[in-house]
């Protein structure tokens, strides 16, 4: 045996620099094991571009974040003019900016189709629970990113903004009062509460995002991608031990990946150059005046991502209660894993129970967004009110209506549709 | 290094005592961890400087007019002063029938400010001036009967946000988001014309 040869009979490319490097680390084995012989579904749809897009965004807020805090000054009285000095002055400062503005908006829109995906085709169910909670953690530090985020600019809509957030926690019981002036460190939002969102938006928050990142891919690796039609492909293996529905990620997904990050790019750029402030839905326009604690912006309204939650908040008249019921409409996710007792993952392959409530879920979604962004009186708050009750029923119901559904069998190998 | 690992061999290991010396050193360990999250905790808190600028804050009312309102500013926060006419005064109770919390009993105001007029005196009203809802600055509407809010408003505040209406004793009208009543900062008197908003003075469980 060669002197490269290592514990475990695993295969170690021999001689050279390349020899070398993975005798001491295990390069090749990794991108074995990872890409060129971890296998994949052959049956993704377009549904499973947003994984891997969610990682381009990632990386995209990463560097223009960096960028940004290169000429950013944090403070009550530098904040806001220290961005009009990016989008002025700053060579490119506006395309920063505005990369990571839209960003923002493009990492909520990616993530929404992707979890999407999850529930449609029950990629929650087991073995995935563990890898479905890390991307619903990964998706609560994104909320909180994104919140913290746009405070930093400190225009009016931000300050009014942390108010009405931050207040939001003076709704718990007993320590509420005292949590809310914790978090602004401060009688109001101030200076103190501008400084700590930094600290958390730029390092804190963002290397949490990046440890739960690696685990939802380890944890994915570890039990292998669902497909559209629910079918475990590792059930049915050639002599080699190859899943006979899979094929290897690299190159047959990193090619497809490739051409779904030019189509997004495109659209992307088009926002971006055309329409960064996507008429008042990405950057609002109270947000170009500086915060003023004696004005309040009229109407208020928090980004489109959060409206869902907002007009749910909204619809209670109790204003405890309503904190309360949107904890619970974030929250509801996390439960799927246990909530869903249905036989089969995918949607194809369920009965017409389970496909009315997932389609009355995907519509009042939508509609709260909607709804969320109108000023809260008469129509806007009785109909916030209609369609939460189909929003809630999904996941409260679902022990029961997963269960009696009728479904069809599941085929033994994965399917194409078109 | 041969004996070393025979000697090992020959002694008995008594696990339980492993046990308790590994259980009792995490312990330790934990209230460590526990202890050294206090400085990181407290660092959150309002800083000395601004407790200090969180003082209380003097106002001189001597110029305030019937009917008029003053702004001041207290823990960042935007004071409503009023000088009231007792007559408008003696009309609140007429509004109880149309508000939530007529009473103030799920309100927050200090115990002297709990009462039919929510202050220490007729004459003036100290309110905090954001709006229970969310957070926004109610406006002044103290003209009885209103062109915009109609012959029957009895004067008082309106939430240009979500329109909650507030009558002259802060008091939310039913039919309004907004769910208590406009919070009350404590507040006394020094002279008889100089508000100190923040300090409750030596009386702060009655009413003056």
């Amino acid at each position: 045996m060669a002197g490269n040869d290592k514990a475990g009979g695993a295969v170690v490319p021999q001689g050279g620099f390349w020899g070398w490097l993975n005798y001491r680390l295990p390069v090749a084995a990794f991108w074995r094991s990872q890409a060129s012989e971890y296998y994949a579904p052959k049956n993704f749809n377009v549904w499973y571009y947003f994984g891997s897009l969610a990682l381009l965004v990632l990386v995209m807020q990463l560097v223009t974040g960096i960028f940004l805090t290169m000429f950013y000054k944090v403070g009550e009285a530098t904040a806001f003019d220290s961005v009009e000095y990016i989008m002025r002055e700053v060579k490119y400062g506006w395309l920063l900016r505005y990369l990571h503005s839209t960003g923002a908006s493009a990492f909520f829109l990616v993530i929404y189709l992707h979890m999407f995906r999850g529930i449609m085709y029950g990629s929650y169910k087991a073995p995935r629970e563990l890898l479905w909670l890390f991307g619903m953690i990964i998706y609560l530090a994104l909320m909180a990113e994104a919140f913290m985020g746009y405070v930093l600019p400190w225009g009016n809509m931000s300050f009014w903004a942390a108010t009405v957030i931050i207040n939001l926690f003076g709704t718990i019981p007993a320590i509420g009062p005292g949590l809310v002036e914790w978090i602004r460190g401060d009688y109001g939002i101030a200076d103190a509460t501008l400084n700590r969102f930094f600290s958390l938006h730029v390092v804190a928050v963002p290397l949490v995002l990046l440890l739960l990142v690696v685990l939802h891919l380890v944890a994915l690796h570890e039990v292998g991608s669902n497909n559209p039609d629910g079918v475990d492909i590792k059930k049915k293996k050639d002599d080699k031990g190859v899943p006979l529905d899979g094929i290897p990620f690299h190159p047959y997904y990193t090619v497809k990946d490739l051409f779904g990050t030019g189509v997004f790019l495109t659209l992307f750029a088009a926002v971006v150059f055309f329409v960064p402030t996507f008429g008042d839905l990405f950057l609002e326009k109270a947000n170009f005046g500086p915060a003023d604690p004696l004005s309040t912006p009229d109407p208020i309204s928090p980004s489109w991502y959060f409206t869902p939650y907002y007009a749910i908040l909204r619809a209670v008249p109790n204003q405890r209660m309503g904190a309360l019921l949107m904890l619970i409409a974030v929250s509801a996710f996390f439960f799927l894993p246990w909530l869903d007792r249905s036989p089969v993952k995918s949607v194809r392959y369920r009965g017409w129970i389970y496909k009315t409530f997932l389609g009355l879920f995907a519509v009042s979604f939508l509609a709260l967004m909607y709804l969320g962004m109108q000023p809260a009186q008469g129509v806007y708050v009785t109909l916030s009110r209609v369609f939460a009750v189909p929003y809630f029923a999904f996941f409260v119901l679902m022990p029961f209506y997963s269960r009696i559904d009728p479904v069809k069998p599941v085929p033994e190998r994965v399917t194409y549709h078109g | 290094m041969s004996d070393s690992g025979a000697i090992a061999n020959d002694i008995e290991i008594d696990e339980s005592r492993r046990k308790f010396l590994t259980a009792a050193a995490s312990a330790t360990a934990a209230v460590g961890v526990a202890v050294t999250l206090v400085p990181f905790v407290e660092s959150w808190t309002p800083s000395e400087r601004a407790r200090a600028l969180g003082a209380p804050v003097t106002v001189d009312i001597t110029k305030l007019e019937l009917g008029q309102m003053i702004l001041a500013t207290w823990r960042k926060q935007v004071i409503y002063i009023v000088r009231r006419d007792k007559a408008l005064v003696d009309a609140l109770p007429k509004n109880d029938a149309d508000l939530k919390d007529p009473k103030s009993a799920d309100s927050d105001q200090p115990a002297y400010a709990k009462n039919e007029m929510r202050s220490r005196r007729v004459d003036v009203l100290v309110l905090i001036g954001i709006c229970t809802h969310l957070g926004c600055l109610p406006k002044q509407f103290f003209d009885p009967g209103d062109p915009v809010l109609g012959a029957s408003w009895p004067g008082g505040f309106r939430c240009p946000c979500h329109g909650s209406r507030f009558d002259l004793a802060g008091r939310v009208f039913n039919g309004s988001p907004a769910p208590t009543n406009l919070r009350i900062p404590p507040y006394s008197f020094s002279t008889e014309n100089t508000l100190v908003i923040g300090l409750d003075g030596g009386d702060a469980a009655g009413a003056a």
